[in-house]
């Protein structure tokens, strides 16, 4: 245990880092935020190298058993941590507050409980979209790195599939090297975004604040009225093709950066069914729109179907318009795209699509062994075979992932939410995407839960953020014997 | 020619039967069981010698430096390409053969290349066997379908049904059927007997029918002979073995493939490296699976599991069942001529089809194709004329002029890519490819003589 305290304390050492940001932004704008952040900074760095110091003997080489502990509480203090600034500066901002902000940021969720966001300090606007942007990339190099090598849910389709030379099956170099890999595309990807949006007319600090919302696939926003501020097709369409480009897995984006070709993409299974599903999501939700005369024509409906639909479904959640004003069947599907759409190493949240995969093919096979007793029928997804293990972890994890959704929906109902709005919440928090329906809607904030049920919101997306069965497995008295 | 044989295995058993008649060949077989050899001994005319195949001295001693050609038989691929390569460096041996069954070295050309391992031509028994069952899919109604010309024209050979337009009609009017069609009958068998076709011949039911034809014209003659034959779309494959996986693989895209595998394991292997097959785990002996997996409305139902008993029970079972087609593979020859007259419609022989292979490179000449006919009884080769008028005894002369051996007909003429059916008149000329047909195969010498302008 105490060699994961030590490693969690180099880690909140590397995260402290993150704070040159907000300081530099204080110090540009001298919004009067600096010594706040300095403060916080120093906190967390302080924290980080006494928790190291203090167990530097027991510092030894992490099993990958170790990474499910590590996950967990690596998410739980960097929230902590992150949540620091906000309390300092926001004196209104009670703690649970200010840690439902500052874990819907690190888990790429980007639901809010603030309001007043076009007067806030920028530094702090910013902090929160450094947070998503952050969090994000964590969670890819996870997705990559980590959990292909602890099997969660069916995970471990993609050992060996990841980037660079990595051939070790040790936790720490995984990590590093995947991490050095990986920063080149995502840090790639942000930089042609930030100058992409420049380019459609947002200022520069609007630029980048959004940029990192929507490549790490979150929601914040520095406005009010998100994306419906700008009044941009220009920027809505290169906003939706950011989180397109960032919901398929950056183990493809890596080798096609690499060697220069399409050829990762056209080879992979996911990134041909997200393409298509959202695609006819798009245009079936634009005809419906046209029909029901929500926009006055074809075009600005299919304008506003492609932002928002994309947009949720790639569990970004930014949005230009209220979809929950939308024919009903709009909302729901968006939201059922939510939970299946992403890709297994993007930020987005869900199920993600390999196992949406596996599991249609598995019910295939099912058909088939009906029409056939005696056949012999393996599952393949993208002419790969998946092995039984692998199947039986996906339907686990799937029944899991249903099951906590609707567990934390009738604990939602339990507290006195609405229906429409507690299923609204659970699904965008579990999914990481943002914006649900009802109180929670579209430009609507999570300002109006009480604390009860903001921290069932919070646990909801660190669940759905670590795959749920890192949380856990923790709970099992199994993990913890010797 | 002086022919060393490595291996007594059913193949080189039979390879050394059918070239020790040939009176000019000097045959030698190498195999490590004594037994075996003595056995062969007894019935046929050979030099035998006992001991590793590979070893240099068992080599030197079955005479490797002096032998024109080395046929490398044995059970072992890697036995067979060592053998090669140590004839090849210690004794110079010029034409070395080898059988390899294993897909991972045959779908590797480059390792039998020029300065690569020194196999100057390997036979894969399993490849030819599958293109064989392929051929028989996809044309239903033959009995055997062969190549020549590169694939320009191809000799089949069918079984004449009631139904046959020309059923009961002289050959004649079966020409006047099909007027621009390019088709040529070379041989009927009645009864097991050979009847040298003319132009008054009737065409009776069960008469099998050998015809040489080029592209489209294959259909439309089967249909004169027998009814049509209703397109195959359902294939079963009992047996998942080597053959059974690669047939699968090269009919699963055309047709609706089920393979049967007994084993588990290997079923599920199977069905790993296959996209579009249903394979089942079970017996192919199995009335129940059979009945469960539609046999009834199966076209055609392929036995190839290693035992041929097995196969010849579940390819009864089959039709008996309701499954349109059904053939069997069998080793053993005096089964498939006992099999073929009853309820299995094809019996598949590895032996004549790998022999027709291994022949074509062991013949003289200018002889580049050979296929066994009738489980070896017959022969069809595809032999090139070359020199002058004076120098060769086949071109320049027309087909009726050209001394052929009693039983021997020219059945094409293939002319760069065109194909013309023989007739009396026709004039060969230099670098024509001559398929002839031989109803026996002791005239093998003299085509080949012919054809050499000795």
């Amino acid at each position: 245990m105490l060699a994961v305290a030590n490693m969690l304390g180099l880690m909140l050492v590397a995260f402290s880092i993150a704070y040159v940001l907000p300081l530099l932004a204080a110090l540009l704008s001298g919004d009067g935020t600096f010594a706040a952040f300095l403060g916080a900074a120093l906190v967390t760095a302080g924290v980080g190298l006494a928790l190291a110091y203090a167990t530097r003997r027991k510092a030894r080489e992490l099993k990958p058993r170790d990474g499910f502990l590590l996950l967990t509480a690596g998410w739980l203090i960097m929230s902590a941590s992150a949540a620091l600034p906000l309390i300092l500066l926001l004196p209104r901002l009670t703690f649970t507050r200010a840690y439902f902000e500052a874990m819907s940021g690190l888990t790429s969720t980007g639901a809010t409980v603030l309001t007043g966001l076009d007067r806030l300090a920028p530094s702090v606007n910013l902090w929160r979209c450094t947070l998503e942007w952050c969090g994000g990339l964590a969670i890819i190099v996870l997705a990559i790195a980590v959990m292909p090598l602890l099997g969660i849910g069916g995970m471990q389709l993609y050992r060996g599939e990841t980037p660079g030379v990595v051939k070790e099956d040790k936790l720490t170099p995984r990590i590093t090297e995947t991490v050095r890999s990986l920063s080149f595309a995502y840090a790639t990807l942000t930089a042609v975004g930030i100058i992409a949006l420049r380019l459609c007319g947002m200022s520069w600090f609007d630029a980048i604040c959004h940029c990192f919302s929507a490549v790490g696939l979150g929601a914040f926003s520095t406005h009010d009225q998100s994306i419906r501020y700008f009044h941009s097709p220009a920027i809505e369409l290169t906003l939706a093709a950011l989180m397109i480009v960032a919901s398929l897995s950056f183990a493809r984006h890596f080798a096609a950066l690499r060697r220069f070709t399409l050829e990762p993409y056209t080879r992979d299974p996911e990134a041909k069914a997200i393409v298509v599903l959202l695609g006819a999501s798009v245009l079936g939700i634009a005809l419906l729109l046209t029909v029901h005369g929500t926009y006055p024509g074809f075009w600005s409906c299919l304008r506003h179907a492609f932002f928002n639909v994309v947009s949720v479904a790639t569990t970004s959640g930014l949005v230009s318009d209220d979809y929950t004003s939308w024919p009903l069947l709009a909302p729901f599907w968006m939201l059922f795209l939510c939970t299946v759409l992403s890709s297994a190493g993007s930020a987005g949240g869900g199920i993600k699509m390999f196992r949406t995969l596996v599991l249609s093919r598995e019910a295939g096979r099912e058909f088939k062994l009906l029409v056939h007793p005696s056949a012999v029928a393996p599952v393949r997804i993208g002419g790969r075979l998946v092995p039984e293990r692998v199947r039986d972890s996906v339907l686990a994890f799937v029944f899991l992932y249903f099951s906590t959704t609707v567990l934390l929906t009738f604990a939602l109902l339990a507290t006195g939410l609405d229906f429409r709005s507690a299923f609204g919440a659970v699904v965008a928090t579990v999914n990481n995407t943002g914006p649900g329906l009802g109180v929670v809607g579209p430009f609507k904030t999570y300002q109006s839960l009480s604390s009860l049920q903001l921290w069932i919101c919070t646990a909801a997306m660190l669940l759905g953020r670590l795959e749920i069965f890192s949380v856990l497995v923790l709970l099992t008295p199994a993990f913890w014997r010797k | 020619m002086k022919i060393v044989i490595l291996g007594a295995g059913q193949v080189g058993r039979t390879a050394a039967y059918q070239l020790s008649r040939e009176e000019a060949n000097e045959v030698t077989v190498v195999d490590i069981n004594e037994e075996v050899l003595r056995d062969l001994q007894d019935r046929i005319d050979i030099r035998t010698i006992a001991g590793n195949a590979a070893h240099p001295t068992v080599l030197e001693t079955a005479g490797a430096a002096e032998a024109d050609i080395l046929v490398a038989l044995t059970n072992s691929d890697e036995v067979n390409m060592t053998a090669c390569e140590v004839a090849y460096t210690l004794f110079r041996t010029p034409t070395k053969i080898a059988r390899i069954r294993a897909a991972e070295y045959t779908s590797r050309p480059e390792l039998f290349s020029e300065d690569a391992l020194a196999v100057d031509v390997f036979i894969s028994p399993e490849q030819l066997v599958t293109e064989h069952i392929e051929r028989l899919v996809r044309y239903p109604g033959t009995l055997q379908v062969v190549d020549f010309g590169d694939g320009r024209v191809r000799l089949v050979g069918v079984r004449a049904r009631k139904g046959g337009r020309s059923l009961g009609q002289r050959l004649r009017e079966l020409r006047e059927h099909v007027p621009d069609a390019d088709v040529r009958v070379l041989a009927i068998y009645r009864a097991g007997r050979m009847i040298r076709p003319d132009g008054d011949t009737v065409i009776e039911d069960g008469d099998e029918i050998y015809f040489l034809a080029a592209g489209e014209a294959l259909r439309r003659i089967m249909g004169e002979v027998r009814k049509d034959d209703p397109a195959v779309r359902r294939v079963v494959i009992a047996g998942g073995g080597n053959i059974g996986l690669r047939l699968a693989r090269a009919l699963e895209k055309t047709f609706q493939v089920k393979l049967i595998e007994r084993d588990a394991g290997r079923a599920r292997r199977v069905s790993e490296l296959l996209e579009n097959t249903i394979v089942l785990n079970g017996d192919a002996a199995d009335e129940e699976l059979l009945v469960e997996e539609n046999i009834d409305s199966t076209d055609v139902f392929v036995a190839i599991t290693n035992s041929e008993e097995a196969n010849i029970l579940s390819a009864m079972l089959a039709k008996r069942l309701g499954a349109h087609k059904v053939m069997a593979l069998i080793n053993k020859p005096s089964y498939a001529d006992l099999i073929e007259s009853g309820s299995i419609d094809v019996a598949i022989s590895p032996q004549t089809i790998t022999i027709g292979s291994l022949l074509a490179h062991v013949r003289r000449g200018h002889v580049v194709k050979v296929h066994s006919l009738r489980r070896g009884a017959a022969e069809a080769l595809e032999a090139i004329a070359h020199g002058t008028e004076q120098s060769s005894r086949v071109v320049g002369r027309r087909v009726d002029e050209i001394p052929l051996p009693e039983g021997t007909s020219i059945g094409a003429v293939v002319r760069g890519s065109e194909v013309i059916m023989a007739h009396h008149d026709t004039v060969v000329q230099s670098d024509d490819h001559v398929i002839v047909y031989l109803s026996d195969r002791r005239h093998v010498e003299a085509i080949e003589r012919l054809f050499l302008g000795a």
